[in-house]
């Protein structure tokens, strides 16, 4: 047995921060120092604290080790490892209160954080399928096919109140129930891995961290609905992930947790994985069955719906991986234990992707009904720079923004629909004052445009020509009717386009000419961008009391647009301004103004 | 093919490596000193030695950790334990064969072995 375990996050984020290094680096210094049959180095996945990475932890003291640098770790291991010294300086300085060291429950990120499917990310090691049983995994499994039937199976998921977590909000029970009642040599149970919400990314982290949790619980729904054979469309970005889940299905084979008679019970099962190549529509559920089908993926027109028909025309039914993490947990505890969390309509937790102007870029997992403030404000340690806090984006291109003035609305599915918002799969993107939302709704629909697979005429002229009207308008050429004729298309769009993706394109203009009406009309009738982001709208400006001549503009100037003699006031020629900003960033004076 | 009670041994021989990964404050808690000092008077064997035996007797409720010098270099090893809510016993000139009748005697009996305790020389 080992004395210590040092837990290094080997997720997409921390891995780009360079942790493969760090994990190379203790290895070799804990060589150097003996202490290899003492300490155990292991590559998880995801802590969530995205911002701060590398991020490493030493148990058992629970030493929180931030941003770590491959320079640190030979003290790391001299001191701590070697001398049982904790090194105060490199912790997390959250956890450091004068001569006490808290624990990382107590600091604000983690405190009100309630973890059910991020259980396991950064705790396990993902390649190894014998720490993945030792937090109780396929137990699951075995308790429901050894002590339950599939109409209980059902009864439980359905009992629980738990709904789909990849934007919908249909309930994972009732979704079921359906498929299960269908007659069919075969039927399919699928996963959605193909997370491609811009500023999503609590999939990954799942795969990353925790694969096998979904592979029991596609096994789980393939015991309840009578299906033999799984399918996992996953992005082929996500390498890390995909790498996981193949070790991760190996091993679930070599332990017969897959394949024929699973425990010696005559249920059998399979999962295959399909890498996605990068197109956003394979997300929606018709054109991602289309795609594993081999076709070019497009969605197909519902009903019938996958329940009914879905894959190579047999019962279907298609969850993403968030869900698929939750169901081990409420076989195991009850679906009461899982509906005493959460508000009246949306039970559970719900795992969000913070990005945006906010201080702890990570991942994090909230009971329903956790308000945007804490989210924001307490867990997120709010806006950076002394910024105030605009909006928030939730629920990527098919969402919309959320105003400073419903900061207070406990988060669920409904509560975000009756504000004009979405779920969606759970990205929350932060805005403070120098964002621009009409720039942001451009933004949100160049993404849809680009991603619009064209079968329909909605989604593929209408939001182009949605997103023409936004261009007018941010290059300050934009009229009042425009926006009254951007209006009635979005809602044109909503009503007439294929799949869900074309349905929901609109709302991020929607929104916006909701909440921030103000904003566009100050472009169409001012011509001014209040953030002072679209460029076309803005001139920089020499405010003549303040300039003292001392150069630092015109020397910093790539184009030379700024003249004027030493020790006397500058001019900015407009004509000639590419609207860059050094200007104003190198002004010692505040002598430089853009509006 | 592995069966349930395959799975199960698992579990259980996997799981006392990861009890190590969550904070235990309930747990009782075994520290020894580990700086120089310690190292020279022989901690290492002295730590190795608590952690063997506490595989052994599978004991689930102990944190082991290292701790730096509390200055009594003289005296060293040093072996720390306190059970939760009471006041640490602290063991000097501790040995690999001392530890063990630490653990047998105060971890699983729950009684103090005085004659190595500081107070005792």
């Amino acid at each position: 047995m080992y004395r210590s375990n040092v837990l290094v996050c080997g997720g997409t984020g921390c891995t780009s921060s360079n942790s493969g290094e760090i994990i190379k680096a203790l290895e070799r210094e804990i060589k150097a120092k003996g202490l290899e049959k003492e300490v155990e180095v292991i590559k998880t996945g995801c802590f969530g604290l995205c911002a701060l990475g590398p991020i490493m932890i030493v148990y058992p003291e629970g030493s929180f080790y931030s941003m770590v640098k491959v320079e640190d770790i030979p003290e790391i291991v001299e001191e701590h490892l070697l001398k049982g010294r904790i090194v105060t300086r490199l912790l997390y300085q959250e956890t450091v209160d004068g001569d006490n060291i808290k624990s990382l429950n107590d600091t604000p990120f983690y405190a009100k954080q309630q973890r059910t499917a991020l259980r396991n990310c950064g705790v396990i090691n993902p390649e190894c399928i014998d720490e993945y049983i030792a937090m109780d995994g396929y137990k699951a499994l075995e308790k429901v096919l050894t002590s339950m039937t599939p109409e209980q199976v059902i009864d439980e998921i359905k009992a629980s109140g738990l709904r789909g977590r990849g934007g919908g909000g249909f309930p994972t029970g009732l979704k079921w129930s359906f498929a299960a009642a269908q007659q069919a040599d075969q039927k399919y149970v699928c996963c959605n891995a193909d997370e491609g919400d811009p500023g999503a990314f609590m999939d990954r982290s799942i795969l990353e961290g925790d694969p096998h949790t979904v592979l029991e619980a596609m096994a789980i729904a393939g015991y309840a609905i009578g299906s033999t054979q799984g399918y996992i469309y996953v992005r082929a970005e996500y390498p890390i992930a995909v790498e996981r889940l193949r070790i991760a299905i190996n091993q679930a084979h070599e332990y017969g947790l897959l394949g024929n008679n699973i425990f010696g019970t005559d249920f059998s099962f399979d999962v295959q994985l399909r890498l996605g190549a990068g197109a956003f529509v394979c997300g929606e559920e018709t054109a991602l069955m289309t795609s594993i089908e081999g076709n070019r993926g497009e969605p197909r027109p519902r009903p019938p719906f996958p329940a009914v028909k879905g894959l190579f025309q047999k019962p279907t039914i298609l969850n993403n991986v968030e869900t698929y993490a939750n169901i081990c947990q409420i076989i195991l505890k009850g679906a009461d234990w899982f509906n005493s969390v959460g508000t009246e309509k949306s039970k559970g937790t719900k795992v969000f992707a913070l990005g945006g102007k906010i201080a702890h870029t990570g991942l994090v997992e909230v009971p329903m009904g956790t308000t945007l403030r804490e989210i924001v404000d307490e867990i997120g340690g709010g806006v950076p720079n002394g910024k105030k806090f605009k909006a928030a984006q939730t629920g990527g291109p098919s969402g919309g923004c959320i105003p400073a003035e419903h900061f207070d609305v406990p988060i669920d599915y409904d509560n975000l629909i009756s504000i004009g918002s979405m779920m969606g799969s759970g990205g929350l993107i932060v805005m403070d004052e120098t964002t621009c939302m009409v720039d942001i709704a451009k933004f949100f629909l160049e993404f849809t445009v680009d991603e619009s697979c064209g079968k329909c005429t909605p989604c593929r002229i209408g939001t182009k020509r949605l997103l023409e009207m936004l261009e007018k308008i941010t290059s300050g050429n934009g009229t009042m009717e425009d926006l009254d004729k951007m209006e009635k298309l979005c809602y044109y769009i909503k009503e007439n386009a294929l799949c869900g993706l074309g349905q929901t394109a609109p709302n991020p203009v929607l929104s916006t000419l909701h909440f921030f009406r103000d904003e566009y009309v100050a472009h169409v009738k001012d011509k001014k961008c209040p953030a002072g982001v679209c460029k076309k709208l803005l001139q920089y400006s020499v405010v003549e009391d303040k300039c003292r001549g001392c150069t630092a503009c015109a020397r910093v100037c790539p184009v030379g647009a700024i003249s004027g003699k030493v020790k006397e006031p500058h001019k900015i020629d407009a004509t000639k301004c590419i609207k860059c900003g050094a200007c104003m960033e190198k002004c010692k004076f505040g002598a430089i103004v853009k509006g | 093919m592995k069966s349930m009670a395959d799975l199960q041994a698992i579990r259980e021989n996997t799981r006392l490596q990861l009890n190590l990964r969550h904070e235990s404050p309930d747990n009782i808690s075994i520290k020894v000193g580990l700086a120089t000092c310690g190292i020279n008077a022989g901690a290492r064997e002295v730590l190795n030695t608590i952690v063997e035996e506490a595989e052994k007797r599978k004991l689930e409720n102990v944190t082991i950790t290292a701790m730096g010098c509390i200055g009594l270099c003289q005296n060293e090893p040093i072996v720390e334990v306190q059970f939760p809510g009471q006041d640490k016993v602290t063991y000097v000139d501790m040995t690999p064969e001392k530890a063990v009748r630490v653990i047998e005697e105060h971890i699983v009996n729950n009684k103090a072995v005085d004659e190595y305790t500081i107070g005792a020389n």
